[in-house]
């Protein structure tokens, strides 16, 4: 049968068809759906972890126990993973164990555009690239297999292009017959102790020249000749783009990425006058190859920036001379203002950065949502680095600063990321005394990537009833003494913790606790009584405007005279909190 | 470039169900027999940001992006959105556009206006434009909601695919309990 499938939808599918048995991951765009497919298979014991190193370890134990197992992230969470990936290079599997890594070129959803085969390279694990959704299925299939054949961990990298792409896949049936996961003691190879750890080394070693011979002769590498002028080595996504901006040229189309296949490359090489690499971000293959002493271009073309297209890809081809393209005609739009992304009507947030910018505080921030506080009219946010960095970096911020800096310093992360990598930073504050402020904004949800379950949720990725973090309490035991809760609807309430707590010679936490207003269900967000501008009343004085609530909208008056302030009923929550900015009574419940 | 291939951008504001829109196009295409990629962006788009997803169909269809300056139609969900994308149309394209607006942050905070005249501004350099009440006509089918499906109907009578098929794909895409409202939604579109 046939379906279109995303390529993550089609990932999911593969570890199905594969016989995997436990699947495990941190959500990060643009990796988040294959588990959230992953879960629609009941054979497969799927859930999430608190981070992306806990849900690699918890494959590789299923691993250890003898089932398939799958771990899945987005490129910079195989950073917090890499621990245990370097380790399990060594170790081999029992089961299958495969990582997904989603790579972002263009960051269209990340603080950086790192490039993971760097990671297949320095960890000396294998890496599949597929092109496409029906590759996705496909090749997850195969990197189970290559995982028990080579007994390593096989590593399959997708990226925003492959994973929220859509294409027809043919759907297959699950395998049987494989053995039935069991504890076996095998010291030597699982228990990794220098003296362990010597023996397998050179052991992965040889592993890396028989993947690189199998290379030369897998189906997945591929060679398609049409001319003997030009010749192209590419992979993934790539692949696409170089056949649509290049139809004539020879293809050396890669399906595993690292380690090369050299003698499928030599010849290749021998068949093309001219021999390019075209690939995304770093000169990975094409270093490879020019290590191997072959002629080749590669970024003298293409940029290390961002992602390719075939219009890119034509356009370096064009300006070296290798290609003709004829000009066309381009329609051209006057500029028109731009439409970023904002926090949502209703957002618990919003009243949270309003206050901290009119507090003067210096915003070490984190990843979430609430990121789009640095955005204006808020302007509340000041640094962004990486998961859990907010407390860290502010504690070692007041260190370096004069007492009255000191003072301004204020750490803001969400629920999700607190327990994703924050804990070890608040932990370090307390136990080290830095005087900051951490606000923990609790949304009860992992909110950026589409509302994913969290260990203070309450529920499992299957929807199961479970245990709940107490945050506030697990604040506590990890030495903070001041530990306080705020409604962040209550803009005075707000405005008062962060002020008391901000001249606090103390590390302190704030916790807020509103519910995402996306979250639906019993017990959860709520919506308040809609609220309207009673336009005799307003003022047109613009104080609702400084929250950036999308549901506000300011109308000029077309006589010249001030404007006025409307809401949009559809959009609004309830929540208020221009109501207690608006120093008229202008802003009631609606009629 | 392969000129079997159609290319269709649908444009609009996060949260509008372009997603859903795309999707059923894409379905039908492949229902069709044809080859068909479809591409966009989630994450930030989701909170109120700009749009776009690409479909392509045709006999092999390899990039899931379409080419810059290659569209051969643009459905637009929002006016000021259809507009910002129409550099990647080609000249003599078909562009297909709800006469919807949604102001976005610096209209919002009064610090710019809402571009005027864009229908106009459209036409002048696209002639065979199309502009449809999605909302007007949705509400007499019997739900604003089905303002999209008012857009994929008026979209559908561009391409060549046959009624039933479009059928099938509805029936296979939109909840059941709104399925009638969205197939009336759908006739309304392809009246137009």
């Amino acid at each position: 049968m046939k379906e279109i499938l995303s390529g993550n939808e089609a990932i999911a599918r593969g570890a199905y068809e594969a016989g995997c048995l436990v699947a495990s991951a941190y959500p990060g765009t643009p990796s988040t759906e294959i588990l959230e497919n992953v879960i629609n298979y009941k054979e497969i014991n799927a859930s999430w972890a608190p981070n992306e190193k806990v849900a690699l370890e918890v494959a590789i134990g299923a691993s250890f126990g003898g089932a398939r197992s799958l771990s899945c992230m987005k490129h910079v969470g195989v950073n917090v993973a890499a621990d245990p990936l370097f380790t399990a290079s060594y170790t081999g599997v029992k089961g299958g164990l495969v990582l997904i890594a989603a790579d972002d070129p263009e960051m269209h959803s990340s603080q950086n555009e790192q490039d993971s085969r760097n990671y297949a390279k320095f960890a000396k694990v294998p890496m599949l690239e597929p092109s496409d959704s029906a590759e996705c299925k496909e090749f997850t299939k195969l990197a189970f297999e290559l995982s028990e054949q080579f007994d390593t961990p096989v590593m399959l990298r997708s990226c925003t292009r492959i994973s929220h792409g859509k294409s027809v896949v043919e759907l297959g049936e699950r395998v049987t017959g494989l053995p039935t996961p069991k504890l076996v003691k095998d010291a030597p190879k699982l228990v990794m102790l220098p003296g362990n750890a010597r023996v397998r080394h050179p052991l992965v070693e040889e592993r890396s020249v028989k993947l690189s011979e199998y290379g030369d002769t897998a189906a997945i590498n591929r060679v398609e000749i049409r001319s003997s002028e030009i010749g192209v080595i590419c992979a993934g996504v790539t692949y696409q783009y170089v056949r649509e901006a290049l139809p004539d040229t020879s293809v050396l189309k890669l399906g595993m990425v690292w380690p090369l296949p050299h003698a499928l490359i030599r010849e290749f090489a021998a068949k093309v006058k001219q021999l390019f690499v075209v690939e995304e971000l770093d000169p990975f293959i094409e270093e490879q190859v020019k290590a191997m002493g072959i002629a080749c271009q590669g970024k003298e073309l293409t940029t290390l920036c961002g992602e390719l297209s075939p219009g890119r890809i034509q356009a370096a081809f064009a300006k070296a001379g290798i290609i003709k393209v004829a000009a066309s005609d381009v329609i051209a739009a006057e500029p028109v203002p731009p439409r970023p992304p904002n926090m949502c009507p209703g957002c618990p947030h919003r009243g949270v950065f309003y206050q901290l910018n009119r507090a003067n505080a210096y915003v070490t921030g984190d990843i979430g949502c609430y990121t789009l506080g640095f955005m204006p009219p808020l302007n509340a946010m000041d640094t962004c680095v990486c998961m859990g960095a907010s407390i860290s970096m502010g504690s070692g911020m007041v260190r370096a600063l004069p007492p009255e800096e000191q003072k301004r310093v204020v750490a803001v992360i969400g629920d999700s990321t607190f327990l994703h990598t924050g804990i070890n930073s608040l932990m370090e504050m307390a136990w080290n005394k830095a005087p900051a402020t951490v606000i923990i904004l609790d949304n009860r949800i992992t909110a950026m990537t589409g509302r994913q379950e969290n260990p203070a949720s309450g529920f499992t990725l299957a929807g199961e009833e479970t245990s709940e973090v107490n945050i506030p309490e697990l604040c506590r035991v990890l030495g903070i003494k001041h530990v306080r809760v705020v409604d962040p609807y209550d803009l005075d309430a707000t405005r008062l913790a962060i002020e008391e707590e901000m001249n606090r010679p103390e590390p302190s936490v704030i916790i807020t606790n509103r519910p995402c207003c996306l979250i639906k269900g019993a017990g959860r967000f709520e919506k308040g009584k809609i609220l309207e501008v009673d336009q005799g009343k307003c003022t047109g004085c613009k104080a609702c405007l400084r929250i950036g609530c999308p549901a506000i909208e300011w109308k000029p008056n077309p006589d010249g005279n001030k404007g006025k302030a409307f809401i949009d009923p559809q959009l609004c929550t309830g929540c208020t909190v221009c109501q207690q900015l608006c120093k008229f009574n202008a802003i009631g419940g609606r009629k | 470039m392969d000129n079997a291939i159609t290319n269709i951008l649908l444009v609009g504001v996060g949260g509008q169900g372009i997603l859903l829109a795309s999707e059923i196009l894409s379905e039908a295409f492949m229902l069709a027999g044809f080859d068909v990629k479809k591409s966009e962006i989630h994450g930030m788009s989701q909170r109120g940001g700009s749009v776009v997803s690409h479909v392509r169909f045709g006999k092999e269809v390899f990039s899931p992006v379409v080419p810059e300056g290659q569209g051969d139609i643009l459905f637009g969900f929002e006016l000021l959105e259809t507009y910002r994308y129409l550099s990647l149309l080609k000249p003599g394209a078909t562009v297909v556009a709800n006469d919807y607006k949604i102001a976005p942050p610096s209209v919002l905070l009064g610090q710019a206006g809402y571009p005027p005249a864009l229908p106009e501004k459209i036409m002048a350099k696209l002639p065979d434009f199309l502009l449809v009440d999605g909302q007007g006509l949705a509400l007499k089918a019997g739900d604003v909601r089905a303002a999209n499906t008012v857009m994929l109907g008026a979209v559908s009578k561009r391409l060549q695919i046959a009624d039933a098929v479009w059928q099938q794909a509805l029936e296979k895409m939109v909840p059941k309990k709104a399925l009638e409202i969205n197939l009336k939604a759908f006739a309304m579109g392809r009246e137009l």
